[in-house]
């Protein structure tokens, strides 16, 4: 009786018009958004000031981290766990996206780190969900290559807001049985050939991936920086992933969805990580990977602190630990990406034989130039003018001419 | 001693009953007030937050949402044909679901309600509320292993001799997998409503010289419409807001409404965009409810 009668009263979707209605006319004079949105926000770090810790206290116990799959492994975490008691709760996220969001999640009270990328870390800084870090603190940071020890992705004014970690590319795997001869070429992601075995990451910033290959394959367009394209760059490149959508099996969102796309035999070439390749080697499934000829985007992540952090002397602990060299190899290896500090070669090939410079850890400088690192597109281009595309149109672009 | 505490308790007890039993008000107060608290407080307020925060925007760069009023996001969905697309498949997929999951409920309910043994009757009973008992994620990863290239679905075909089909990471496979788990939300209320139906009434039509269709269609049928309209209102609101399952077992072209809203609420951290989507789904459960009413569902309640 009483639903029927509430029913009766409410007429729920003529109140929400009604209330639609009253906001509409409330708001019509104030409606055009402020613009210049997608540079960097003229204010500065609002964090930059807040004081940093001077001596690390003794352990709260826990430590809440936002991860990649593959960067929190009972190989490194349970010894960290064992030498500090700070006991390590991993959330692990699919995209640089998902990390800048997280570490909102609550107003930023719930996670310490986030091991985020280039492209996410100056928009965590710049929302001031980021905490100055007292680099002092952490002695292996001198053994860093010097591109690493303060870059601008997680640096700014002279002030740390996290601690550089690994770096490395984003490959093309196939499976060997498929494939006898490897490809060389990113080609074979776009040929109708291999329709509907083809998997991709459900990310914006393989936008960037398609830019590449246009890069090499369509000099005409003159893409320099596959992060800063101009209005018809980022539409050739968009449109070659709008072509490549009816060929695509599936975009999938984590690590683990590739994992088993290769193994039920549901994909047999892709875009992914050297995690999913040494995932699928340590099953001896028959994966092969490879840089192609064209070059490849890459990431260059960092443990970052998060400015409200419920347990800011484990989180230094973690930054002290996971600085050193032999942690650092024994992740570069484990995961198959390339270590920040330079001393970590020589733990490398302790680990496994010939690592060091298979994951070119010792010839950073050369290799680095070859991988195009993440970073966000801002509306500014590095020549200054604002003919760029920014990410938030990145964004729309992928849901609405790629996967939607 | 312990009798005498308990006889002054149960006094205490019998006397509050009393005093309940004598102020009505007093008693309907007490019996609703959590349930209208609970509603009020975090159904509605949620949805006024809602529909408020879909009138600001953010900064694309930071995430951080600016209170600045503006049509942009409806502008967005409704202009933008990427969305509209979303919208239609969305509604599409929950009227499909809806359709089909009525067509096998109803045969199903019928048996169960007017044909099986009371013991036959307890083990159909078990068996549509036994999948609930499980977790969701789990029954839909269920339907992974079977519809995966090398699974269970294309062993048998080739055990058979019959070609393998292609159906996992396709919206064929969203659509058979929410048929399943949302068959058992179109069933209770079919069965409850055909249940209801006194036998005299059937036995009644065929005294007056009705056949089976006849009887079907002038007796049993606007018995079960508002059965079938309520179990209809679970199937197709749990479609339209669902974005798990197209997740796990979609491929491409399955990004639904749940999905958009799911990636800007979770990902792109665009939350005025994501209350804005939000409204979409309201509004057509909102008209849907109104239809519904109009058909009677309310009066089985």
């Amino acid at each position: 009786m009483i639903g029927r009668k509430a029913l009766g009263r409410m007429t729920p979707s003529a109140a929400i018009l009604a209330v639609i209605a009253l906001i509409a006319a409330g708001c019509g004079s104030s409606t055009a958004s402020p613009s210049g949105t997608g540079s960097t926000p003229a204010g500065g770090v609002p964090t930059a000031n807040l004081p940093v810790l001077k001596t690390i206290g003794k352990g709260e116990g826990a430590l809440n981290l936002i991860a990649w799959e593959g960067y929190l492994q009972p190989e490194w975490v349970d010894p960290f766990e064992k030498q500090t008691g700070c006991q390590v709760h991993a959330t692990y996220a699919g995209t640089s996206d998902e990390m800048v969001s997280l570490m909102k999640n609550g107003g930023g009270g719930i996670y310490d780190m986030v091991s985020s990328s280039g492209d996410a870390d100056l928009r965590i800084i710049y929302a001031g969900d980021a905490h100055p870090v007292n680099i002092s603190l952490i002695p292996s940071w001198k053994e860093f290559f010097p591109a690493f020890q303060s870059p601008a992705f997680n640096t700014v004014d002279g002030v740390h807001y996290g601690v550089s970690l690994q770096w490395g590319p984003n490959v093309l795997m196939y499976n060997e049985k498929d494939f006898p001869t490897p490809p060389t070429s990113w080609s074979v992601i776009y040929n109708p050939k291999y329709k509907g075995q083809v998997t991709i990451p459900d990310n914006p910033i393989q936008i960037a991936d398609a830019a590449v290959y246009l890069k090499y394959h369509d000099p005409a367009l003159g893409i320099t920086d596959p992060y800063e394209m101009t209005q018809p760059q980022f539409q050739a490149s968009v449109s070659l992933l709008a072509k490549e959508a009816p060929l695509v099996k599936k975009y999938w969102d984590l690590a683990s969805q590739e994992i088993s796309e290769f193994k039920n035999g549901d994909a047999t070439v892709g875009a992914g990580w050297p995690y999913q390749v040494s995932a699928l080697k340590g099953i001896h499934f028959p994966i092969g990977s490879v840089i192609p000829k064209e070059g490849a985007t890459g990431w260059a992540d960092t443990w970052m602190l998060a400015a409200k952090a419920p347990h800011p002397n484990c989180a230094y602990m973690w930054m002290r630990y996971i600085s050193t060299p032999q942690v650092q190899a024994e992740q570069a290896v484990n995961y198959g990406e390339t270590p920040d500090n330079s001393l970590a070669c020589g733990y490398m090939n302790k680990i496994q034989a010939g690592s060091c410079d298979q994951y070119h850890a010792n010839a950073p400088l050369s290799y680095f130039k070859a991988i195009e690192l993440w970073k966000t597109p801002v509306a500014t281009c590095d020549n200054g003018k604002p003919d760029c595309v920014p990410y938030s149109e990145w964004e729309s672009a992928w849901i609405t001419q790629v996967v939607g | 001693m312990a009798a005498s505490a308990e006889g002054v308790t149960g006094a205490r007890l019998s006397r509050l009953s009393v005093a309940l039993w004598r102020r009505p008000w007093a008693r309907a107060t007490l019996m609703l007030t959590p349930a209208l608290a609970w509603f009020v407080l975090i159904y509605l307020a949620a949805l006024a937050v809602l529909l408020i925060t879909a009138f600001w925007e953010i900064n694309p760069f930071t995430t951080n949402i600016e209170r600045i009023w503006n049509l942009s996001n409806f502008t967005e969905i409704f202009g933008n044909s990427a969305y509209r697309d979303i919208i239609f498949r969305t509604v599409g997929m929950a009227a499909g679901v809806t359709v089909v999951d009525a067509i096998v409920a109803f045969p199903f309910a019928y048996y169960m309600a007017r044909l099986a043994t009371p013991r036959m009757r307890t083990v159909l009973y078990v068996a549509i509320l036994l999948p609930l008992w499980a977790s969701y994620l789990a029954r839909v990863y269920a339907w992974l292993l079977i519809f995966t290239h090398d699974g269970i679905l294309n062993w048998t075909l080739g055990k058979i001799g019959l070609p393998s089909v292609n159906l996992i990471y396709t919206n064929k496979a969203v659509f058979i997998v929410f048929c399943y788990v949302w068959l058992p939300f179109m069933v209770l209320p079919v069965f409850a409503a055909l249940d209801r139906i006194p036998p005299t009434l059937i036995e009644a039509s065929q005294d007056l010289g009705a056949r089976t269709w006849r009887t079907l269609r002038s007796v049993i049928v606007p018995f079960v419409l508002p059965g079938l309209v309520a179990g209809s209102i679970f199937t197709f609101s749990l479609t339209l807001g669902d974005f798990i399952t197209p997740i796990l077992v979609g491929g491409t072209g399955s990004y639904f409404i749940g999905n958009v809203i799911q990636g800007n609420v979770g990902i792109a951290n665009n939350v005025p965009f994501a209350a804005a989507m939000a409204m979409v789904p309201v509004t057509i459960m909102a008209a849907y409810l109104l239809f519904a009413r109009a058909l009677g569902a309310f009066k089985a309640l």
